[in-house]
């Protein structure tokens, strides 16, 4: 089928490029990998899935050829299956829990094999739900990112009607603009966002929910507010993810060069090659500042895309690092640089081109008294400061709370900038908003934002049946 | 989606996969649980007198990695009580009047049969399998394949059970005899209902080296034990396709013998099985295997076009002929896909010690350069000589799925099988004429 969404995305983009870092199996490796799995009862694997998914199942199943079989019992426990087959990060989850490690032996390439499966039916067209028989309920999802697609197939399976409010051109959420390339590239995630869609809902791309008398910040092409939404709709799904990414207040962070991690990723993903927004042949070097997993990943794309020195800069050691140590220690290899127990004071102008970052400055660090969550508190070595020079800077410190948006929605509680959900059914202060993903969890995994837009669908599916929330417009 | 339901000689079945009587259906408990599961139905641990089980009663073989590729055991037959099993019967029948509940009896006398089948029968039971097949315990007790075994006693016995039942009554085969068809065409003629193959075939599980003591061990001894799971299913398969072509067959099969997953089942029916039974691959991994059975099952019939079962029952069944009806003018060939080879070289010595020396290893090293695609260099890619005997061998010691590709080769000559070249020669025809060439006499 010819794809809407996927005709907006440029053909040559920057990610274009970058090979998967672990590509996919072919049917004989899959085969062979599948036959090594003990088949665990009671299997830890899967346990360890946010979602649940009875992987000794499915990879039976690609054992005994049964491809049809094991993509159902993927996509019937998370219809994201197929890219979480390929960002999940399975060495901290599923194969991270996989038996063989306390044989001694590595563990089954879980995400590998859920790959297989998922393309295998993808590339078939095969489909194994249906929208349930209508039920005149209406169903409002902000955001088109993994939480509120997983809930709004849901709701669309238990035969509710559902529109998906997406603030960006492309749907997907984070799928499409932040994973990193090597695991993901946009195109597999616009391709997952149209098969589920085919189920029967709808998403309005351009279109950003505001609250009343706001004007929008993504840019998008029209708004729509709250108030209308709830006359429009019995319940309300809230998965606007995260904000934009976090600003530090330094001098210089304002020139031209100095990034937003996350908003450069969506520059590398989604935009043509030469709109990426700094120009390649310059940059020979490059600093990311952070230690988290969206700096790791800046890093190790910007590696891939051929910038000569990357340097990660972080405020304590190694070990501190919250990024995974598997990722860590990719990045290593890659031939990251990482310049620890330091933090920038200012980006300073280019010698040549004052609108230009041309440098960071930074404090060496040290590590003082533990502060509340045990961790040593860095304080500032005074007379350390240095410089070192850079094109282009990324900076992955966070990104921020959506609060003034969610604020503006009466009754709903806010926890350190995340939505207050009741954990077992994704309801939120307001009765008639139910939330999930990063904006409750507060920054998790693909596979989290999926379970939990999944959990509250079949919440609001029970809230809607029993009469407990309705349209006010009807 | 296909329908997966079965009725086999008068017993229904909402899908063919039904537990063999084996550990698997001791219980109540078990049964029902398997039914959650999915499977369609269950033959009970074979009812018969109490008996005393030994400790230890279980050997296996191991292939590499794979556990328990072949399984044996000691065993005897039911070790709960009549009144037990009865219970359990009717409560499960009752739970689930839509699942097939098979009786397996093994008793001795006349009286005992009638006794079994009154009871089984006022239990609720669907139908009875006449255990005629375990090999090891109860055989030197006069019953199982002792029964099994002799033709003339089986037909008698089935007769007997014939004249008391009112629900059908399938005939489970032992494979420990010269040719399956003896049995089989006896519990015909004995006016049997089904048949049931294969039960164990007798064996040992090597030995211990230590103790020097035969496996499973008793103390300082063993016992012949009886052999199933992956390893027999070949074997088994014969057997169920022999029958399965042979027209004095008239009853409906159920497939038994390493049945694993929906592959072995589907091929179990295509060679006759109406249903398939399952007892190792159960104990090993649970009920829940069933699930692939089921849905695998469903895949490969809606690609074969299949909406029912008994449309694919047999379907393979004509393909298994003679070798005297064998196609001598049809050829193949070993061809290497080069970009597929990893450079093991497995194929070259097993064609080149075991087998006929069609593979030469003579790439020329000044050739080496890795090619486009060719992921080692070609030296060590080996090359098919025009001598190939098309045996296969290459291709099944080949770790690589799809590098060594069988591939026809047109001959130019009619198909002619050894029994019509027989007769064509014999009337005259030049041998040359209408043999393609190839290595052997003619
Ligand atoms: C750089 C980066 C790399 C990552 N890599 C991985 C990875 O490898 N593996 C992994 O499992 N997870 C990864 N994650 C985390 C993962 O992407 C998120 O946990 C997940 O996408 C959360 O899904 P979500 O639906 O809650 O939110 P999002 O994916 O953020 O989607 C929210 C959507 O809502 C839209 N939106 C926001 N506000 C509005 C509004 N007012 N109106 C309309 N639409 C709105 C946004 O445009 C966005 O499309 C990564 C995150 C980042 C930042
Ligand atoms: C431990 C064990 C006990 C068995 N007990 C019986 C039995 O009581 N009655 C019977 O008819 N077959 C019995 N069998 C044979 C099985 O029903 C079945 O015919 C055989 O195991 C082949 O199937 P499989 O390869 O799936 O195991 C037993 C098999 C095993 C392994
Ligand atoms: S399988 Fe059960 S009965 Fe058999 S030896 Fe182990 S614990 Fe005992």
């Amino acid at each position: 089928m010819a794809s809407e969404f996927a005709a907006r995305l440029p053909a040559d983009r920057a990610e274009s490029g970058l090979a998967d870092l672990k590509p996919a199996l072919n049917e004989g490796q899959a085969r062979a990998e599948a036959s090594r799995c003990l088949y665990c009862f009671d299997a830890p694997c899967i346990g360890a899935c946010p979602t649940g998914i009875d992987i000794p199942e499915f990879i039976r199943k690609i054992a005994s050829g049964n491809y049809r079989g094991s993509a159902r019992t993927i996509l019937s426990a998370n219809i994201l299956g197929l890219s979480c087959a390929a960002v999940c990060p399975v060495e901290v989850l599923c194969a991270g829990d996989c038996v063989f490690n306390d044989k001694g032996e590595p563990p089954i390439q879980i995400g590998l094999l859920q790959r297989f499966s998922t393309e295998w039916a993808y590339d078939r067209g095969l489909r194994f739900f249906e929208k349930g028989a209508p039920t005149g309920h209406r169903v409002a999802l902000i955001g088109a990112g993994p939480a509120s697609l997983a809930a709004a197939h849901e709701l669309t399976v238990l035969g509710h009607e559902c529109v998906l409010f997406e603030g960006r051109a492309l749907p997907g959420g984070l799928n499409t603009t932040g994973v990193a390339p090597y695991k993901m590239r946009a195109e597999m995630s616009i391709r997952e966002v149209e098969y589920i869609k085919e189920i029967g809902f709808e998403i309005r791309t351009g279109v950003e929910v505001v609250p009343d008398g706001t004007a929008g910040t993504l840019g998008a092409a029209s708004t729509i507010a709250f108030s209308e939404l709830e006359r429009e709709f019995d319940a309300i799904f809230i998965g606007v993810g995260l904000g934009p990414d976090s600003r530090q207040g330094l001098p210089g962070e304002d020139l031209a060069g100095v990034w937003g991690a996350c908003a450069l990723i969506e520059r590398i993903k989604n935009s043509g090659r030469d709109e990426v927004g700094y120009d390649a042949a310059r940059v020979k070097n490059a600093v990311v500042i952070g230690g988290g997993n969206t700096a790791i990943d800046v890093v190790r794309e910007l590696r891939k895309l051929d910038v000569e020195n990357v340097t990660m800069v972080y405020r304590r050691g190694e070990h501190e690092m919250p990024g995974y140590d598997h990722e860590v220690a990719y990045a290593r290899r890659e031939g990251v640089q990482f310049h620890l127990r330091a933090n920038p004071t200012a980006y300073v102008p280019d010698a040549e081109d004052a609108s230009r970052v041309g440098a960071v400055r930074l404090v060496r660090m040290e590590l003082g008294e533990p502060d509340e969550s045990g961790r040593r508190r860095p304080k500032p070595v005074d007379g350390s400061e240095h410089e070192l020079p850079a094109q282009l800077v990324a900076i992955a410190t966070g990104q921020e709370k959506l609060e003034t948006l969610l604020g503006s929605i009466a009754g709903l509680e806010l926890h350190w900038g995340r939505v207050k959900v009741d954990a077992a059914s994704g309801r939120t202060g307001n009765p008639r908003y139910w939330s999930g993903g990063d904006c409750a969890n507060g920054g998790k995994e693909v596979v989290n934002a999926a379970a939990e837009g999944k959990l509250a669908a079949r919440s609001i599916d029970g809230a809607m049946r029993d009469g407990s929330v309705r349209r006010s417009g009807a | 989606m296909p329908d997966l339901s079965i009725n086999f000689a008068g017993i229904e079945s909402p899908n063919p996969f039904w537990l063999a009587s084996a550990p698997p259906t001791n219980s109540g408990d078990q049964v029902m649980r398997a039914f959650d599961a999915g499977w369609g139905g269950a033959v009970w641990k074979t009812l018969g007198q109490p008996i005393r089980n030994v400790f230890s009663r279980y050997g296996s073989i191991d292939y590499h990695d794979h556990r328990m590729a072949g399984l044996n055991n000691i065993e005897l037959i039911t070790d709960r009580s009549l009144e037990d099993n009865l219970k359990e019967i009717s409560e499960v029948k009752k739970r689930y009047p839509k699942h097939a509940v098979i009786a397996s009896l093994m008793v001795e006398s006349r009286e005992e049969w009638r006794e079994y089948v009154k009871k089984s029968e006022d239990a609720g039971v669907d139908g009875f399998e006449l255990n005629f097949g375990c090999p090891h315990g109860m055989c030197e007790r006069g019953m199982g394949s002792a029964v099994g075994q002799e033709p003339r006693v089986l037909k008698e016995i089935t007769s007997w059970v014939k004249e008391d039942a009112t629900k059908p009554v399938l005939v489970k085969l032992t494979p420990n005899v010269g040719d399956i068809l003896d049995p089989g065409v006896a519990g015909v003629e004995g006016g049997a209902d089904g048949l049931a193959l294969v039960n164990t075939f007798k064996s040992l599980m090597g030995v211990d080296l230590d103790k020097m003591v035969p496996l499973p061990r008793v103390r300082d001894k063993s016992t012949n034990g009886g052999y199933c799971g992956p390893a027999v299913k070949p074997i088994a398969q014969f057997m169920v396709a022999s029958l399965a072509r042979d027209p004095r067959i008239t009853i409906p099969i159920s497939g038994i013998g390493g049945v694993s997953n929906w592959r072995d089942a589907a091929e179990y029916i295509l060679l006759g099985s109406t249903s398939v039974q399952v007892c190792t691959a159960v104990m090993h991994y649970g009920f829940r295997i069933v699930e692939d059975m089921i849905d695998g099952l469903e895949g490969y019939m809606i690609e074969k076009g299949f909406d029912r079962i008994d449309q694919m029952v047999g379907k393979a069944v004509g393909g298994f002929v003679e070798w005297g009806d064998l196609d001598l003018n049809y050829k193949v060939k070993a061809k290497i896909h080069e970009d597929m080879c990893i450079g093991c070289e497995l194929c070259y010595v097993a064609c080149y010690d075991g087998a006929h020396q069609c593979i030469a290893l003579d790439r020329d090293p000044a050739a080496s350069a890795p090619t486009p695609g060719v992921q080692r260099p070609t030296t060590r890619v080996p090359r098919i000589l025009d001598s190939c005997t098309g045996c296969n061998l290459c291709s099944l010691v080949c770790p690589v799925p799809g590098c060594i590709e069988m591939v026809e080769e047109e001959t130019g000559y009619a198909p002619i099988t050894w029994n019509e070249y027989l007769e064509k020669s014999a009337a005259g025809a030049e041998p040359r004429s209408i043999l393609a060439p190839g290595p052997g006499a003619h």
